[in-house]
């Protein structure tokens, strides 16, 4: 058995902001399935969001207003209060620890306007801002490394829970096969999202949900499932990311008539709507037959920016365009459409990042979460650009802090190490002998493609049952799967296997929690339901897993100084 | 159809690695980690290799196409076809393979650990951000868009010859905070990087350029933090000192002193250093290799002189 003080599962911002937390005093362990540097949080490209006033006159109480309407007024806003509140410092931290960002010419850091912000809020690092955070944060980590232990390529299967305590969690190595249980006072999940269930998404391929389903089959409730974010600017067909960066420097959208049609949508913001209303009336313009060249495709016009401007702001996307379709955005309009980013929901916190049992906020004592995993919920129905990188690092340093005052006072608790290893153990053997003659791959496209025509943009009840009903007939048709690689030695298909398995019970949560929800907000859109219902769905949803399926229970949202009003732009 | 030639190896089978040649009809606009993929998930899922973000900023899927190494989702599979159809895939080049395309990142990372990345600023930080103007970011724009992908490192000529050698990511990293405005260690950095493995024992092949899948371009970045070496008058080295003869001689004479550069680079009072070169310096004059004895100038040599001026200006 593996022994720590503290485990930390997942090392991008979120992670690894905790570990720095966590490290003075404990012994600590970071655990990725990749490579701390390999972290999805390097994708981030447009900015982290703060009211540092460095162009323009900024306030905290701006921010958090932008926030909550740009949530839809689900957000909870005592949380996003003080999210908003540590902003400026969390961003002057990241700074002093060495982070790479844009100036202005007194030497500031630069900020650029992005969606749904009232102000230029977002500081930046040209367009890749996520990376120049997420190495930042890694050379802090390098810099300790006699008490921050990384365990790179390690792959998280379960939680570890005692009654109500967390006491560890059960790992494998990927490059030697050998499973492991890992037993902490306490552990810190920042998994990040689960855009992979989507085909047309701008996550990456480690995005698989496993962490949140680690916590759901450990009986832990999973909070706002339903809300996903699509993102306007996903590359056409491949979904990858190109930053609202692009528009918060100015560029247009386009669709197949040559108009700027969010004219018709958000008259007052235009391109810099919130991406809710940007993914929908793109979604709209090419459901109208307006796409260019009649398909699903919308132009993201950088061309009246400027070669030196492009190069100085947006050097990334002009590569990206260059790279992967052959188009210089000097030159030619990019080709793009709204693409699966991000997940509002995941594992309820509270405002601490301390992870909670129910509706009630009872704690399940000795497990933490924080960053796109984690639901606290400071995004609501809809988060704003900019917001995410921000979430990642001033909740993964509350819940470093949580889990420091909590464990620095208490000893290991008990974990049964055989039984822990024998369920895992189990799985494996499951999908080692099993003698089907499904393809995996086959499943894996097939959910992928349901969830993006079923369970996207636009939603209905007729299409959710469908989603459903597909999503199931898979989970059975998942028993059923064939392997080629039976060997221990670094076997990346079994880890692609339980990604899947996991990614399966996630499509139908997220689906379930869609149907569930009859009304329209943020970035979860009813036809049937189009307009937002306060009266019956002002409230957080927790999917719990019971022995009949599932069920959905509420909590109410935190209103202290913003009353639901109408949201327009 | 593109013919994929893999090198495979799973020592948990055969100790031995060799090709395996896999067909695929390839469609326009499929990246190379699309067809592995393709090829994973329908022809053989034992087939291993890393891959993550697949838009060329996590770092994960470099290997070898063609004998050079790449990133594999920053590629079009059409435009890497070679002779008769064929891409051929091995593993990146001075690591040890684990298994198929996955190769030991561990004296790569050892190696980013040695050059202490990260930052030692020497003041207290103030409340706010430290400033630092845009032409200063600049400096350190270019290095820190490395993404760790190994591609430098695999491909790097002098890392075929000597373990030692930090090898180009790490001193591009290293290049990330020596020009940092807002670090303190900049003499103690170049002090270090002086030493035998860092930034002189660089051959100038480029290669490193030539592989960079970003802007970071490591061997530019060498040439930079060797300039502040020079700068910081860290120039007790052999490393130093042969670039400064090399220097002097071009100014002087418009070419290579090649008697006195070897003396120079070593040091008039490096008894052993001198001492060493004699067997070199032997053999040569026995196989009549030795340059002239009487170094002469180029005749334009005036030209030369005037390139320096403007240089100096």
């Amino acid at each position: 058995m593996i022994k720590h003080d503290i485990v930390i599962v997942g090392s991008g911002l979120a992670g690894m902001r905790a570990a720095l937390e966590v490290c003075e005093g404990l012994d600590v362990a970071v655990l990725s399935k990749v490579y701390p540097s390999r972290s999805h949080s390097g994708a981030a490209q447009g900015g982290i969001a703060a009211a540092l006033g460095n162009s323009e006159p900024d306030s905290w109480e701006e921010h958090l207003y932008d926030t909550v309407k740009g949530g839809d007024f689900l957000s909870d806003q005592d949380a996003a209060e003080e999210y908003v509140k540590a902003a400026p410092r969390v961003i002057y931290e990241l700074e002093h620890f060495g982070c790479v960002f844009s100036r202005t010419p007194d030497g500031k850091i630069a900020q650029r306007s992005f969606g749904g912000h009232s102000k230029p809020r977002a500081c930046f690092s040209a367009d890749r801002t996520g990376h120049a955070i997420l190495h930042a944060l890694h050379e802090q980590l390098l810099k300790r490394s006699k008490s921050i232990k990384i365990y790179s390529e390690w792959y998280m299967h379960s939680l570890v829970l005692d009654g109500d305590r967390c006491n560890g969690i059960v790992v494998s190595d990927i490059r030697t096969g050998t499973i492991e249980v890992m037993q902490a006072k306490a552990v810190i999940f920042a998994t990040g999202g689960y855009g992979r269930v989507f085909n047309i998404t701008s996550n990456a391929f480690a995005s698989t949900a496993d962490g949140v389903m680690a916590a759901y089959r450990a009986g832990i409730p999973l909070e706002d499932a339903e809300f996903v974010q699509y993102h306007p600017s996903g590359l056409y067909r491949q979904g990858i990311l190109f930053s609202e960066a692009a528009r918060g420097e100015g560029g247009y959208l386009l669709n197949g008539e040559g108009e700027r049609f969010m004219e018709k949508y958000a008259p007052s913001r235009m391109e810099l709507a919130p991406r809710d209303i940007v993914a929908r009336a793109e979604q709209s313009e090419m459901d109208a037959g307006r796409g260019v060249d009649g398909k699903d495709i919308i132009h993201l016009d950088l061309r009246h920016l400027g070669e030196p401007r492009i190069m100085e702001r947006l050097p990334q996307i002009r590569q990206l365009g260059i790279d992967f379709v052959g188009v210089d955005c000097v030159k030619d309009p990019l080709p793009i459409q709204p693409t699966a980013h991000y997940s509002m929901g995941g594992i309820p916190t509270d405002k601490f990042g301390q992870v909670v049992f129910d509706t009630e906020g009872t704690h399940v004592k000795g497990f933490f979460a924080a960053g796109e995993c984690s639901c606290v919920s400071v995004h609501g129905a809809n988060r704003l650009g900019t917001n995410s990188l921000l979430d990642a690092v001033v909740f993964g340093e509350r819940a470093g802090r949580a889990a420091l005052e909590y464990a620095k006072n208490i000893g290991h608790g008990s974990a049964n190490e055989s039984h822990e290893k024998t369920k895992v153990l189990e799985l494996f053997e499951n999908i080692f002998q099993g003698d089907g003659n499904e393809s995996y791959n086959d499943i894996r496209n097939e959910m992928k493609k349901n969830m993006t025509e079923n369970c996207s943009v636009f939603r209905d009840e007729e299409r959710l049952k469908v989603c459903i009903d597909k999503i199931k007939n898979l989970q059975k048709r998942f028993e059923n799967g064939k392997i080629t690689d039976k060997g221990k030695l670094f076997n990346t298909e079994i880890y692609e296997i339980l990604e899947l398995r996991n990614m399966l019970s996630m499509a139908e949560i997220i689906a379930s929690g869609a149907l569930n929800r009859k009304e329209s907000r943020g970035g979860h859109y009813r036809k049937d339901y189009p307009k937002r219902d306060d009266e019956n769905f002002l409230k957080h949803s927790f999917i719990h897993k019971t022995d009949e399926g599932m069920e959905i229970k509420y909590k109410p949202v935190v209103i202290t100084k913003h009353q639901p009003a109408e949201r327009t732009y | 159809m593109i013919t994929f030639r893999i090198k495979r190896y799973n020592p948990e089978k055969q100790a031995e690695s060799y090709f395996e040649d896999f067909q695929l009809d390839v469609q326009e606009d499929l990246t190379l980690l699309d067809c592995m993929n393709e090829i994973k998930w329908t022809l053989d899922g034992s087939l291993t290799y890393r891959m993550s973000c697949r838009s060329a900023i996590c770092g994960s899927c470099a290997v070898k196409a063609n004998g050079h190494a790449i990133l594999a989702c920053q590629r079009q599979a059409q435009h890497l076809v070679k002779d008769n159809d064929t891409i051929v895939l091995e593993p990146l080049g001075n690591m040890k393979p684990i298994k198929d395309l996955a190769v030991d990142f561990k004296p790569f990372w050892d190696k980013i650990n040695k050059v202490k990345p990260y930052l030692q600023p020497e003041k207290k930080a103030p409340e706010k951000e430290r400033t630092q103007s845009p032409e200063q970011f600049k400096f350190i724009d270019d290095s820190s868009t490395c993404i760790m992908c190994g591609a430098c490192y695999s491909d790097c000529q002098v890392l075929e010859v000597d373990d030692n050698f930090l090898g180009p990511a790490a001193l591009a990293k290293a290049q990330r905070f020596v020009q940092d405005s807002r670090d303190g260690k900049t003499l103690e950095r170049v002090k270090e990087l002086s030493k035998p493995g860092g930034i002189w024992d660089c051959t100038h092949c480029a290669e490193c350029v030539e592989r960079c899948p970003k802007p970071a371009r490591p061997f530019d970045r060498i040439k930079e933090v060797m300039t502040v070496a020079l700068e910081q008058g860290v120039t007790n080295n052999n490393g130093a000192r042969h670039a400064l003869s090399f220097a002097k001689s071009v100014k002087s004479s418009g070419r290579l002193n090649e008697n006195v550069i070897p003396v120079e680079s070593v040091g008039f009072f490096n008894f052993k250093g001198l001492f060493d070169l004699l067997p070199v310096g032997l053999r040569m004059f026995f196989r009549g290799k030795n340059p002239p004895i009487l170094h002469k100038s180029i005749e334009e040599v005036e030209d030369i002189k005037r390139i320096y001026m403007k240089l100096n200006e």
